[in-house]
């Protein structure tokens, strides 16, 4: 079977939604398993691309542009959310080099 | 001229700021005349506007200076209604106000606090004209309380003395009980009508339910009684004669004490509106505070007490005649009243002051060789409230027995027994002080004198007289001497309208009705109506001037010639007032005092307790909750997570069950 047979057969979306969910989850549980923000920043990353990887998936399979539209969207906020969460890390680094993401719980009742 | 109206308590106030910044500079007596002119001032601009007013419409005259509260639909302007009614007390307080401001520059000659005292009477005048000028019920109610507070500081003014500052306290707490029913009676008009403003609410009371208007009509009555010493409420203003003297005719005689009439008067359409028994009890009420305090009257021994209860039973009759209908005769009286019961609080105060300030009569008599002006002009004062014509008592306190006689038999007989009482009293008081034998300087002690009539003795310059107060039988020699002319002119002149206030209103025929006319846009319209043929009319007349020379005959049987022991008519118990004020105070330390106990603890433990708890319940909650706030961004990543599952559950399942 060539590399050329392959991309004839048409794969079922249903894949790419069981891939989305995979990666999904293991951004989900990444993010509440680690401590290293550096980490866990790129869980939330993972998990926004599987969401993206859901909705295009969702978008072909009901020929609906939305879909694919809000793709954008994703990108400009996990853009904005990467920018701040990146400078809230270099910070607290900067004052305490080194700490985790439990060594920042200040804010507990 | 009747826009002037705004001057006449701006005078007054005018004067109260002065005497503020500038008092103690002035001194004495610069500081007297200068409260005198302002007041004699506003007395000179109401004349004024009175004779502006005649040209206005309806004799009615409104001003409204600014909007005081504005809040939402409740809006009170600080405004002024100028018609009959309030013209007519205008120019008796601010005319009577400025005799007593005048004699009282005599009186308090020498007191160390002598710029005070003016400073207090002007800011009284002022209140009390913002009382009777008010046109609503609020500027009314703040009149009210700034009378209140400037009888509490008179009354206490020689507050060295321990008597005299809870007597001014006793009259404040009386009063509050009073005040209550009024504030209720406004706010239930402002529920009911919208509005408190008198020209609003009135012309449109009738429509009121009968209940309510029941309802205004008995809270302000609560208030009148307070204010104008009615029964069950009358026993602050016989203390309240621990006051300067000059304090006494004004506030607690001539003008705020009538203020509960006034209102009453005010608000008369409300009672037309409100159920009949309301006028009733007013009426009995009235008739037996008359009847009860004149028998305390009789067996008083300090000649301001004696004063002071006739003060209480002569505002009965006013109250008589409010609940007969008359309510233009209840005005009529307290103008006369208004005249000789000042002279007689104002001679009184001469007597006292001629007598280095003694105040037991049976210390006094004979003082009439010596203090010729005083003692005509008492006896002036002594002949109008005992109804002896042509004097202006006889003439309405007759009116206010007419309209009685007309409602009920039973207000008539009563109220005619106690004008027998009324001269009886006085007619002893005039005997004691100013006939009879010299007893000044006998140096035996009365035998029955009880030794309140010395604690609540009105003492000018506490420290000088304290050494003989305290030694009696080493009193000093007793000069009685003659006032000075600031304190006999405003007794002629008193005197001379004590006995001329009566031609205001004449019985006999409508024209003459000068007063009834006047008031007539005010009171007439709601107002009994007595039809009396004239020869009834003069019959009356006659009934009232025998029972007037009864009371005088008998008290010159037993005080002149004694042929009548003195024992059946003073009597102990009618001494202490009935055991009214002793009884009062078991009450209030007795019961009175477990059930305030009980109240007292319901309001820490319930009330308190209620709010307290509000308040730690939410604490303890807030301990409990806080420990879900971990601060461990993996916690709340994982209720985020257990929240998204949740709510996914959710929408999943709502479409299956």
């Amino acid at each position: 079977m060539t590399l050329a047979s392959l991309s004839i057969v048409p794969l079922s979306p249903v894949w790419y939604l069981v891939l989305g969910a995979f990666l999904f989850t293991i951004g989900a549980v990444g993010l509440l398993i680690r401590r290293n923000p550096l980490v866990m920043l790129m869980c939330v990353e993972l998990m926004l691309n599987a969401v993206t990887l859901t909705f295009v998936t969702f978008g072909t399979m009901l020929n609906d542009i939305g879909g694919q539209v809000i793709v954008f969207f994703v990108l400009v906020v996990a853009a904005a959310e990467v920018v701040v969460g990146l400078a809230i890390i270099v910070a607290v680094s900067r004052r305490r080099p080194g700490a985790n993401a439990d060594d920042i719980s200040l804010l507990r009742g | 001229m009747v826009s002037l109206v705004w001057l006449i308590p701006a005078l007054p106030l005018a004067g109260f700021v002065l005497l503020l910044l500038f008092g103690k500079r002035l001194g004495e007596p610069a500081s007297g005349w200068l409260a005198t002119a302002m007041v004699a001032g506003a007395f000179v601009v109401a004349v004024v506007a009175f004779l502006g007013l005649r040209n206005e419409p309806d004799h009615t005259y409104t001003q409204t200076l600014f909007t005081w509260i504005p809040a939402g639909s409740f809006t009170v302007d600080f405004g002024f209604l100028f018609d009959p009614l309030s013209s007519a007390m205008l120019l008796f307080i601010t005319g009577v106000g400025a005799l007593i401001h005048l004699y009282s520059i005599g009186y308090m000659h020498g007191d160390k606090r002598y710029p005070q005292f003016f400073l207090y009477l002007n800011l009284f005048v002022f209140s009390m004209l913002m009382l009777v000028l008010g046109d609503n019920m609020l500027v009314t109610f703040l009149g009210w309380e700034g009378v209140g507070v400037c009888s509490y500081f008179l009354i206490s003014f020689w507050f060295e003395k321990p008597a005299n500052s809870s007597a001014a306290k006793k009259a404040f707490i009386t009063n509050r009980v009073g005040d209550w029913g009024f504030m209720v009676g406004i706010f239930v008009t402002w529920f009911t009508f919208g509005t408190i403003q008198y020209t609003q609410f009135l012309p449109v009371s009738q429509g009121a339910a009968t209940t309510t208007a029941t309802v205004i009509s008995v809270m302000l009555f609560i208030g009148a009684v307070g204010k104008s010493a009615q029964l069950p409420l009358y026993l602050w203003l016989p203390d309240a004669m621990a006051g300067p003297t000059p304090v006494s005719a004004l506030i607690h005689a001539a003008t705020m004490v009538t203020a509960g009439v006034y209102l009453m008067v005010r608000v008369n359409p409300m009672l037309h509106a409100a159920s009949p028994w309301v006028s009733t009890m007013i009426a009995w009420i009235g008739v037996g505070t008359a009847l009860f305090a004149a028998t305390i009257a009789i067996a008083q021994h300090d000649i301001k007490k004696v004063l002071a209860y006739s003060t209480v039973s002569q505002l009965g009759y006013m109250f008589l005649a409010i609940g007969v209908g008359g309510y233009w005769v209840a005005i009529f009286h307290m103008i006369t009243h208004a005249f000789f019961k000042a002279l007689l609080f104002l001679g009184a105060g001469s007597v006292i002051h001629g007598m280095d300030d003694e105040q037991d009569m049976r210390r006094m008599g004979a003082l009439r060789k010596l203090m010729p002006i005083t003692a005509m002009t008492f006896i002036v004062g002594w002949l109008a409230i005992s109804g002896v014509p042509p004097f202006s008592g006889f003439w309405s306190k007759d009116e206010i027995l007419t309209y009685a006689l007309h409602q009920n038999v039973a207000l008539y007989v009563v109220g005619l027994f106690t004008a027998l009482l009324t001269a009886f009293y006085m007619s002893r008081e005039v005997y004691l002080v100013f006939y009879g034998k010299a007893r000044w300087n006998e140096t035996d002690e009365p035998t029955t004198l009880e030794a309140h009539a010395n604690v609540e003795a009105d003492v000018a310059d506490a420290d000088a007289v304290s050494v003989p107060d305290a030694a009696p039988e080493v009193r000093p020699e007793v000069h009685p001497h003659e006032s000075p002319w600031v304190m006999t002119v405003p007794l002629v002149v008193l005197a001379l309208f004590a006995a001329v206030a009566g031609f205001l209103n004449l019985p006999f025929s409508h024209s003459t009705k000068y007063l009834e006319n006047w008031l007539e846009p005010v009171t007439g319209r709601y107002g009994a109506e007595v039809t009396y043929s004239n020869p009834t009319i003069v019959v009356l007349l006659c009934i009232s001037t025998v029972v007037a020379l009864t009371g005088i005959a008998v008290a010159y049987f037993v005080y002149i010639k004694p042929r009548l022991p003195v024992r059946w008519f003073e009597h102990p118990v009618m001494a202490k007032g009935w055991y009214y004020d002793w009884a009062v105070t078991w009450f209030m330390g007795g019961p009175g005092r477990i059930a305030f106990d009980a109240i007292s603890w319901f309001d820490r433990t319930v009330i308190d307790g209620a709010v307290n708890g509000v308040g730690s319940l939410t604490r303890d909650a807030g301990d409990v909750l806080r420990k879900a706030q971990t601060g461990y961004v993996r916690t709340y990543a994982l209720g985020i997570a257990i929240g998204a599952v949740l709510l996914m559950a959710f929408v999943l399942m709502r479409g299956t069950i």
